[in-house]
């Protein structure tokens, strides 16, 4: 999840584009056949080179090669490198097109059968994965996982990813997204600001009150947040369970025990540590209805102590933020009693890039995925989206980062192997849709703990009863 | 020739005219609707061209959908407010500009400088949807730097550590939204109305006045039933634009979509794109959308008959 788009599409324009999908798709169809099998794959692809060591997909020469990216916190710069980069290697000739609107464009292609060859599909408006994953339109990406690497032959992509990455970008035990951009998640607060008022960064939720505290007597707000979008806040109570519960509270969410977060005393522990932040005043005057825009750039006016975010926050804020405001990364503060260290942080892989099954150029497709995991490539991402890949080392050491960066990825080696990561999202979009509703009743100060702790665990349930959650399933 | 073959001629020749436009209106606007039909007893995921047949399943698991059923009645709500208010106002305003003015020696006219108001008033209307979302998130924003909280705070009304959430709060949330779409129509209808009132002959309220009938007397026995086609009309249009409210509702409330927060703004629009696109339950959707489409049709039909006059010719 890059920067979330703000803002909706003209409903006209989606109408006319749903009328159109329509069009598309049903004259091949025969309406409501019982075999209906949509568009035919377009096949204006250039057919199939040898498959050989240097070209494991057998990319054919001269072909096309079509891609699809969002245009969020990112840009699209490092796409439009990469695309000329294929294209010399390759001799293919590329088109590029970068947006926010991922679902409004490509749904139609999707139902059409002739999507493009790559898609970023991030950002607010993504056809989320699980959908895709279920209608069969995702390719497997195994095969890219398993071929060389273009850094060293001898060893297989596979082995030179950041750990986690593959399960992340499953779905129903096949791995379909490739998701790119290395995400630590956490708080993130003026080193200026606290040098300036002789605050130091807090380990314990104790301390992060303290903090908080001393900020709104010193006239500021404590923790600012992205009211608007509920995403963020949920961010803070979730990784509070993950903390205090341990992994196997991760794992009883994403698999939708019944006992997830009712009767789960870590889950009821972080919902009203959060609560106490709302109940102590401790929160940014107005930050329950700001954008996240709006909240990030008050935080960066110095208006409030800590905001929570992922590590995109720094190139989001390029623009807005002081040349010495000096952006730093916490980790969520420990509870009492917590399982997971101080260091512990969610970090993961976001920002999934996919190959659709029905894809014209499909060994373009596939070769352009293996291409993005170079050095090379991960270099010029680093460079132009201010952003690591989930390539292992895939820096090059020559390019320097900006603090927020740097304090990441000082954050990434202190966590070592404690790093969680929750799927549920990408498995269950309705269920995390009411979870983040509940987080901002609570925020609101219209729900208590317990009723959170009561909604969330209801709408798990509601995610178990679907049949087609069994095929998800994490140990 | 007999007469009868010369009307058919006739037809020939008209429906000639009309077979291109009568196509491409099958192809693009009734084709579609007969398809959404058709998806609504399916378990399309949107994503997919492959789906099963469900019968009925899809619109019995609407009839228990509480979220559905609470952006229904928004949309009622709204039904009756938004005509209500914007056709009031627009009413008064285009009669004030009229006819409301003190009569002198040149008889009937409106009110000082009404050649000015019916230009301000028209400017909202020139606004796009999109841009009426940025503006008015910039009036509703939740801390200071928001126009009524700043206004408001200035004057000392509300505590600058506790500024009004007035997107964010479930008994103003839809309040604030339904200002805005009569804020943005008023102007359009006061001008139609005032065009209208144009046409009606300046005799008639010369007539009035010689009577002796004042500023309220001459708009509910004159003005009113001669505007009354007009008025029929608006309220049928502002009926539909309460049904939809999609733009307004998706770009300023929180939630994917909109509708936030828990809910309280939801609109049917907005429920069912989030289906459509986001939970990937097209199928369901689709049953949402043949409900509004149902809805929306019964509503144009009663409002036509219970506001059915004979009309007046002048």
């Amino acid at each position: 999840m890059g920067s979330t788009g703000e803002g909706g599409f003209g409903r006209r324009d989606l109408i006319k584009r749903s009328a159109a999908l329509g069009l598309i798709t049903t004259p091949a169809m025969g309406f409501l056949s019982a075999c209906a099998s949509g568009g035919e794959a377009a096949t204006n692809g250039p057919g199939k080179a040898a498959v050989t060591r240097e070209n494991p997909f057998g990319v054919a020469k001269g072909g096309k090669l079509d891609v699809v990216v969002f245009k969020g916190g990112f840009g699209d710069d490092y796409a439009k490198a990469w695309e000329a980069s294929f294209d010399k290697k390759w001799g293919t000739t590329s088109s590029h097109l970068g947006t926010q609107e991922i679902a409004a464009k490509l749904q139609p292609r999707f139902n059409g059968g002739n999507p493009p060859d790559v898609v970023d599909d991030a950002g607010a408006q993504a056809i989320k994965i699980d959908v895709l994953a279920k209608g069969g339109q995702l390719a497997d990406l195994t095969p890219v996982l398993d071929a060389p690497s273009l850094d060293d032959p001898a060893r297989k992509v596979r082995d030179l990813l950041i750990p986690g990455t593959v399960e992340q970008g499953t779905q129903g035990g096949k791995f379909v997204a490739l998701n790119y951009v290395y995400t630590v998640f956490g708080f993130w607060y003026s080193g200026k600001l606290f040098k300036e008022k002789g605050w130091t960064e807090p380990k314990t939720w104790d301390q992060f009150l303290d903090v908080c505290t001393k900020a709104r007597d010193a006239g500021i707000g404590g923790l600012a947040h992205q009211g608007k979008y509920p995403y963020y806040i949920n961010v803070v109570i979730m990784d509070l369970i993950a903390k205090k519960g341990g992994l196997d509270a991760v794992k009883a969410i994403d698999n939708l025990e019944p006992n997830a977060f009712a009767d789960n005393p870590a889950a009821l522990a972080a919902v009203e540590a959060v609560y106490e932040v709302v109940e102590k005043g401790l929160l940014m005057a107005g930050t329950n209805g700001l954008t996240h825009t709006e909240s990030q750039t008050a935080w960066n006016q110095y208006k409030a102590a800590f905001i929570p975010s992922g590590s995109w926050l720094e190139n989001e804020q390029l623009k807005q933020t002081p040349e010495d405001f000096d952006m730093k990364f916490l980790p969520v503060p420990l509870l009492p009693h917590s399982k997971l260290p101080f260091e512990a942080i969610r970090a993961g892989a976001g920002e999934p890039f996919i190959v659709p099954e029905k894809a014209a150029n499909k060994p373009a497709g596939l070769e352009f995925l293996r291409s993005m995991l170079s050095r090379e490539w991960s270099t010029v991402f680093a460079q132009q989206a201010n952003s690591l890949t989930v390539l292992k080392d895939g820096v090059d050491p020559g390019v320097s980062l900006r603090p927020g960066t740097r304090s990441a990825v000082a954050a990434v080696k202190a966590a070592g192997s404690n790093t969680f990561q929750y799927l549920y999202p990408d498995w269950y979009s309705e269920m995390d849709t009411e979870i983040q509703n509940a987080s901002n009743e609570l925020m609101a100060k219209r729900i208590q703990p317990k009723e959170w702790i009561k909604r969330a665990q209801a709408a798990v349930d509601k995610a178990a009863k679907d049949p087609n959650a069994k095929n998800n399933r994490r140990s | 020739m007999s007469h009868v073959a010369r009307g058919r001629g006739r037809a020939g020749f008209i429906a000639g005219f009309l077979v291109l436009p009568l196509a491409l209106y099958l192809t693009f606007v009734i084709w579609p609707y007969i398809q959404t039909f058709g998806y609504s007893f399916t378990n399309w995921s949107g994503q997919s061209p492959t789906f099963d047949f469900v019968g009925w399943e899809n619109y019995a698991a609407l009839m228990e959908d509480g979220v559905f059923r609470g952006a229904l009645w928004h949309n009622l709500l709204l039904l009756v407010f938004v005509p209500a208010t914007t056709i009031l106002l627009a009413l008064f305003f285009a009669f004030m500009v009229n006819a409301g003015g003190r009569s002198g020696a040149g008889g009937v006219r409106g009110v000082r400088g009404s050649s000015f108001y019916k230009i301000v008033y028209f400017f909202p209307q020139v606004l796009s949807l999109a841009i009426l979302a940025v503006l008015f998130g910039a009036v509703y924003r939740s801390d200071e730097g928001g126009l009524l909280n700043g206004l408001l705070i200035r004057l000392g009304l509300v505590d600058a550590g506790r500024p009004v959430e007035w997107l964010n709060d479930p008994d103003l949330v839809l309040w604030c939204l339904l200002l805005v779409v009569v804020w943005h129509g008023v102007g359009f209808y006061l001008v139609l109305f005032s065009a209208a009132m144009q046409s009606v002959p300046k005799d008639v309220y010369e007539a009035a006045l010689l009577d002796g009938a004042g500023r309220a007397q001459t708009f509910f026995r004159v003005t009113l039933p001669l505007l009354w086609d007009s008025v029929q009309t608006s309220a049928v249009y502002l009926g539909i634009a309460a049904m939809d409210m999609f733009v307004l509702v998706s770009t300023m409330t929180s939630g994917q979509f909109g509708g936030g927060p828990d809910h309280h703004s939801e609109v049917m629009a907005t429920v069912l794109m989030r289906n459509f696109l986001y939970f990937g339950k097209s199928g369901y959707a689709c049953a949402m959308g043949v409900v509004m489409l149902v809805l929306t049709m019964a509503l144009s039909v009663v409002v036509l008959r219970a506001t059915r006059r004979d009309r007046i010719e002048f």
